[in-house]
């Protein structure tokens, strides 16, 4: 059975002087996802860092729900497109090789 | 470290008030955050200048100093109670030079910042700064998974590198990359795959390329060939009249399809159909014949 790491969102609003109000309204934007298991919420841990990122893009640059929801789908956007350039660069080199 | 000029780097005249420094670090803050420019080391360069602009002109008291000292502002203190004992020492005759400063800005400035609260309350917490490391490797290394200990700093890192892993594809391992300031988190290392070309193979994503030499004779009138892969050899069978450039492809035989198990993509064979040189003279005489026969053919 696969385990997964979950982090007690209480903790976590604390350590990193977050509203959990926030990190519900991410919920509610559908860009992180909260477990709840007999009253007690959770983050996955492999969510922290994007959660992580939400938040200085909102208390470090005042960015509202909707601009991290473009920002995080634009971001997203990048780094396919950069997979392709990648993958497209790596096709030319073979062309160029032969 | 170079002397910064703060209100060049913010945009604005020395007569700024505070919110023309606010407004100005909040729109560059958005054009440089290292979040909105991943990987970019000259936007995180350029953000931690605004931010320390910002962390001194937005501070009544810091700014005060920077106006006056310029440069030398951080060591404001000093250079107040030099020129007072200096005074005093002339009013009493007695002339002595006062000591010199040196030292690194940054290293300054982060214990100085220490412990600080933010703007707006919140403490600005840094994240660390971002490593890359490059790991050159030959295509057969990353034929199967494999582990393997790289030293980054100092410190040894166990890390496994997934079989079919691209040419100039990063992985991020987080928290391994510089420390964080003000309690914030470690940075992240990013290791880039440096992939060598293989004599033989060409790959592109999970297909692999490869031209295979074949005689005339076999070409002509078929037999069998013995093809290398990565996965050993294998023995092909050549149809008669198998032209030059003829393609074939070997299912499953080349290159692993990364991050899914027991995937693999094809092996492209490419035939290079090799003339025969140095004839002999019995030899020259059939091909001559071959060709008549040839010719009247057709």
């Amino acid at each position: 059975m696969e385990t997964k790491s979950l982090i007690l969102l209480e903790q976590f609003c604390t350590l990193l002087n977050a509203e959990p109000a926030f990190i519900f309204a991410l919920q509610e934007y559908e860009l992180v996802e909260i477990i709840e298991i007999e009253a007690t919420q959770y983050l996955p841990e492999e969510q922290l860092s994007e959660v992580e990122k939400m938040l200085r893009l909102h208390y470090d640059l005042n960015i509202n729900l909707e601009g991290i929801d473009a920002v995080t789908s634009l971001l997203k956007q990048i780094s396919n497109l950069q997979q392709e350039l990648l993958a497209v660069k790596n096709k030319l080199n073979l062309y160029e090789a032969m | 470290m170079d002397f910064i000029d703060y209100y060049k780097l913010l945009g604005l005249p020395k007569t700024a008030s505070e919110k023309d420094i606010k407004a100005a670090y909040r729109k560059l803050a958005r054009k440089y955050h290292p979040d909105l420019n991943p990987n970019n080391k000259e936007s995180e360069r350029k953000f931690k200048e605004i931010n320390e602009a910002n962390e001194v002109l937005s501070d009544p008291e810091k700014r005060k100093k920077y106006d006056k000292y310029g440069k030398d502002w951080q060591h404001a203190d000093e250079i107040e109670k030099s020129r007072q004992q200096q005074q005093s020492q002339r009013n009493t005759g007695r002339q002595q030079s006062s000591e010199g400063y040196s030292g690194d800005f940054s290293d300054f400035f982060e214990s100085m910042f220490e412990n600080q609260a933010g703007p707006r309350g919140r403490q600005t917490r840094f994240k660390g700064q971002d490593l890359n490391a490059e790991l050159q490797l030959d295509l057969k290394d990353v034929y199967v998974s494999q582990k393997q200990t790289l030293t980054v700093n100092g410190k040894n890192i166990r890390l496994t590198i997934p079989a079919g892993v691209e040419n100039g594809q990063t992985i991020k391992i987080p928290g391994h990359g510089a420390p964080g300031a003000n309690g914030g988190p470690n940075g992240d290392l990013y290791i880039t795959f440096s992939i060598a070309d293989h004599p033989k193979f060409k790959r592109e994503g999970s297909n692999l390329y490869a031209n295979v030499e074949i005689d005339l004779y076999t070409a002509l009138l078929g037999g069998n060939t013995t093809v290398d892969t990565l996965d050993g050899q294998v023995k092909l069978k050549v149809v008669p009249e198998t032209q030059s450039g003829t393609k074939v492809k070997l299912k499953g035989k080349g290159f692993p399809v990364y991050k899914k198990d027991g995937e693999f993509g094809d092996l492209y064979i490419t035939y290079q159909v090799k003339l025969p040189t140095k004839l002999s003279e019995q030899e020259t005489a059939l091909f001559v014949e071959l060709a008549k026969i040839r010719n009247h053919g057709n």
